[in-house]
Order: structure tokens, then sequence, then C-alpha cells
């Protein structure tokens, strides 16, 4: 599976690593030609207004949704699934992302860096083990459309949700060395959403 | 459910989330709003730019803490903020005004001639400057998130950010090269911390990242710097001392974040108008170079 990292901003280099460890062979992507040479792709925490300034300056803000809405499979961590909202709340007048996921997210929604925290979470993949999550200036998702399903949640805000093609923690599951989520990314939303489209 | 606040991972996560990107000193709203428009990853909030620091002389200090929550309230983006080396109640009032990351910056007039700031007792991350590995190991000893070069700010010329970007990964090329029985001297030669001089022999890097700052004014400055190895760049003066900075400012994120396409980079510099005009380096009397201060 040829999988992207969106390489415009933000933590690039921790999404590599983590894909690497679950043993596919991820690429960074910038320009149009890039992204049209992956079949999934990652959005990696950062700062969600820069990356949305870089895509719509380069020219990948269309190309990146319209993939998604055809149904390339995403996974976006913190910025990344700011971006992938549908609706996002506590932002900049204007503020687009990619969206594809039907959801409100609101920026920034646990405080400022000061209240970033970290904490051992349930995760719905199946497994009954917790997950250290890393919140950094984090959203959470206030409202969820239809069939969306929530995968971890604290204090009933939802913080990992996905849909058929599409996962998004507010979470950077990069940040930890524990590789459970882009496993879980890789191996069932990923590789499930390519077979259904072959 | 225990939520632990301001761990390691969550400080050097935050400085994680910042690469690739340009933090931008900003002494007003309009120019906060300017920054963020041009997609900058954070504002320095500061009450002058280092330019006019070195043409105003006096005592540099804090900024007012009116001015950095207008900051705040303006822009979505983080907010950081400086306070003197050694200044740990400067330090401290910044925490308290929730700002998102504190600069123990040399900008700013020293408070202390010999101690910097213990900065594991905060819960906010702080960055450091750096001329050396030596310097860098000491300051993320001291809890230090993230390191930058030192440069010489205010001045327009990139030649002292270049040569501690030079030195830093020079050494650290250098440590990965020794046997793990030369460390124990390595240490002892850069007044390091040994277990950081070894975490930093076995990984070929530091374990926070790596900005560049001093002397920016240009998209292929930005772009220099990150094919120095540096992780992102600020940008002080070089942007508001110009005459076009939304432009300008817009220009060097580009740069950075295609550092290494000089293509974009030419369009980048194109029509950018006139730079900050400059002072070099070698000019300026010893005692008013800002490198030197902290050690």
């Amino acid at each position: 599976m040829k999988v992207g990292v969106l390489a415009l901003q933000g933590d690039v280099r921790e999404h590599i690593s983590a894909l690497v460890a679950c043993g596919v062979y991820p690429t960074p992507v910038r320009r149009r030609q890039e992204l049209d040479a992956v079949q999934a792709l990652v959005i990696p925490g950062g700062e969600s207004t820069t990356i949305a300034h870089l895509a719509q300056l380069f020219d990948l803000m269309e190309p990146v949704r319209n993939r998604i809405a055809r149904g390339m499979p995403v996974f976006g961590s913190c910025a990344g699934m700011i971006l992938l909202a549908e609706n996002i709340l506590g932002a900049k007048a204007g503020q687009k992302g990619f969206g594809g996921l039907d959801i409100s997210v609101r920026r920034n929604a646990f405080g400022r860096q000061v209240d970033s925290f970290e904490s051992e979470i349930p995760f719905a993949d199946g497994s009954r083990e917790l997950v250290r999550a890393v919140f950094i200036r984090a959203p959470w998702v206030e409202k969820i459309g239809q069939g969306i399903e929530v995968l971890a949640e604290i204090d009933s805000h939802p913080v990992a949700v996905r849909s058929r093609s599409i996962l998004a923690t507010s979470f950077h599951p990069e940040l930890t060395g524990d590789h459970r989520i882009h496993s879980y990314f890789i191996e069932e939303v990923a590789r499930t959403a390519l077979q259904e489209v072959q | 459910m225990s939520q632990e606040k301001g761990t390691g991972r969550v400080k050097r996560g935050m400085a994680e989330m910042l690469k690739g990107g340009v933090i931008m000193d900003v002494v007003n709203v309009e120019q906060a709003k300017i920054a963020e428009d041009a997609g900058a990853v954070a504002v320095m909030a500061l009450e002058r730019v280092p330019a006019d620091i070195r043409a105003q002389g006096g005592v540099a200090r804090m900024s007012d803490p009116d001015m950095i929550q207008m900051i705040q309230a303006a822009v979505s983006i983080p907010v950081m903020a400086k306070a003197r080396i050694g200044h740990f109640v400067e330090a401290q009032v910044l925490q308290s005004l929730d700002v998102d990351f504190i600069d123990e910056s040399e900008v700013l007039t020293p408070a202390d001639y010999k101690n910097h700031i213990d900065k594991w007792n905060f819960t906010i991350p702080f960055v450091c400057g750096a001329t050396n590995l030596g310097e860098a190991l000491r300051r993320i000893n001291e809890g230090a998130a993230m390191i930058r070069s030192k440069g010489e700010a205010g001045t327009g010329d990139v030649s002292n950010a270049m040569q501690h970007m030079r030195q830093i990964n020079g050494e650290i090329r250098r440590l990965s090269s020794l046997r793990e029985d030369e460390l124990y001297v390595e240490a002892k030669e850069l007044q390091a911390p040994y277990e950081l001089v070894k975490e930093v022999a076995e990984k070929g890097k530091l374990p926070v990242v790596l900005f560049t700052a001093g002397g920016i004014a240009t998209p292929a400055d930005a772009a220099l710097m990150m094919s120095m190895g540096a992780d992102g760049v600020f940008i002080g003066s070089g942007i508001f001392k110009s005459g076009n900075p939304a432009q300008r400012a817009a220009a060097c994120v580009r740069a950075t974040t295609f550092w290494d396409d000089p293509k974009i980079i030419a369009d980048a510099s194109r029509g950018l108008g006139e730079a900050m005009v400059g002072i070099n380096v070698a000019d300026l009397p010893a005692p008013h170079r800002l490198a030197e201060r902290g050690w």
C-alpha cells in the first residue's frame, strides 16, 4: 500500500517513523503529482491554519478534498482532525479544511498549552489495553453526523472517530512510540476501504 | 482517568507541532493578524523587535501583559513571549497569562549572569538559544523543550545563525562517530551531562526540536537554514522592518516548506520590495553582540 504523509508543516517525521514501524513505506506529499501517487494519506499534527494556507497556495486543497470524497483512506491527528472536519468551531474567520468527515470540531477545545496533557484512555479497536494519548492544544468533537463511529472519549467528548475510510484523533499517537493506532488505520481502515473499491 | 499536564512529552510535543513552520515577531494585534494570515505557525509577542532594541538601547524586558493578551485574543495560533535570561518571575508571569511558549531570550537584557531559569518547574515549554552543542545540552538539562540558534537578532545578517547551525550539527555528527568509552571525556569537554551526550550520540540528533533564529530577512535565508537541518525558523525584525510585511511573511512561509525547490523560492522572492536594511555583525562592537549573552 502506498501511503503518503502530507508534508506541508507539522510532525511529519514522527508519522513517517510510526508508519515505517507498521511495515509500510510512506512518502512525503507536498505536490500534486506526489498526491496522485499514493493510495492513502496521513495528515499530521501541526498548525491547521498554516497547513490549510499552504494547501491552498500550492493547489492541494481541491485535489485532496476530491480524493477524500472519492474514498481515499485518510488518517488525521490533531490539526489533521480539524482539517478533515466538515465544520470547524473556534476557527479563524473563513478557515476551511479538506472536509470529508461529518463532524463539528472545536479548535483548542481543552485550552491553551498550559492545559495540554497526556492520559491513558480506552480505544475501541477490540483491545482492552489503554492507549497513551497526548493532547496538545487539542480539539474535540462537538457533534457527529450519521455513520460516524466514536472510538475514544474524554469526559464524554469524542476524541477519536471514524467513518468508513477516515480516521481522526484529537491526540497524537505518533508521539508515543506505540504504533497501535497507525496499525489500526493501515489494517482496519485503509485496507478495508481499498479492498471495497477494487 | 488522570490527566498529566506539563510532562516532558507534552512540552516537547508542542515544539514538534511547530516543525516546518515560521515563528514571527509581532508588536501589535495588526501585525499578529498579518502573520497568521501569512501562514505563521506561531507569533512571538514583544514590545520592540530586536532591531529597535538595538537602536534604542536601554534595558529590554518582558512585554506588557495587556499587549500579550490582546494578541492572544486576536489570533488562533500559538502565542509565545520572551522572558529575560534567569528572570524566573517574568516567566511565572508569562505562564499565568497562558502564553503557549516562553523564549528565555538573550535579546532581552539578562537578569542573571550566572543561572538560567529552572525550566522543569514550569507547565509550559521553553525555547532557549544556543551557539554550540554544549550550550544546547545545558539548556535541555535545565528543561528547555526547544533549542534555537542565537544568530545576531535585529541585524538582517544570517552569518551567525549559519555558524551556530554548522557548529551544533557538526558537533552532533562528531559525537555519533565516537566510541562509547570516549563519550565520558566528551561530556566533560562539552560541559554537558553524560546521559544527554550519550543520547545525542545514539540518535544523531538533539532530543528536542532545533529551530534557527537571528538575522533571517529573506525567503532564501529561511530556505538556507532549513537546508542546514533546522526544523523551522524564527523571523524577528526581518518581516515587519521590511517594505511589504504581508507579502514577505507569506513568501518566507512558502520558502520554508519548499526549502529544497529553488524555483518556488525564486517565485517567493519576486517583487517583495525593500528588505530590512540590516547591520553587518562584524560592525557591531563586541559588547553589543547578543549571541555572547548566555553561557
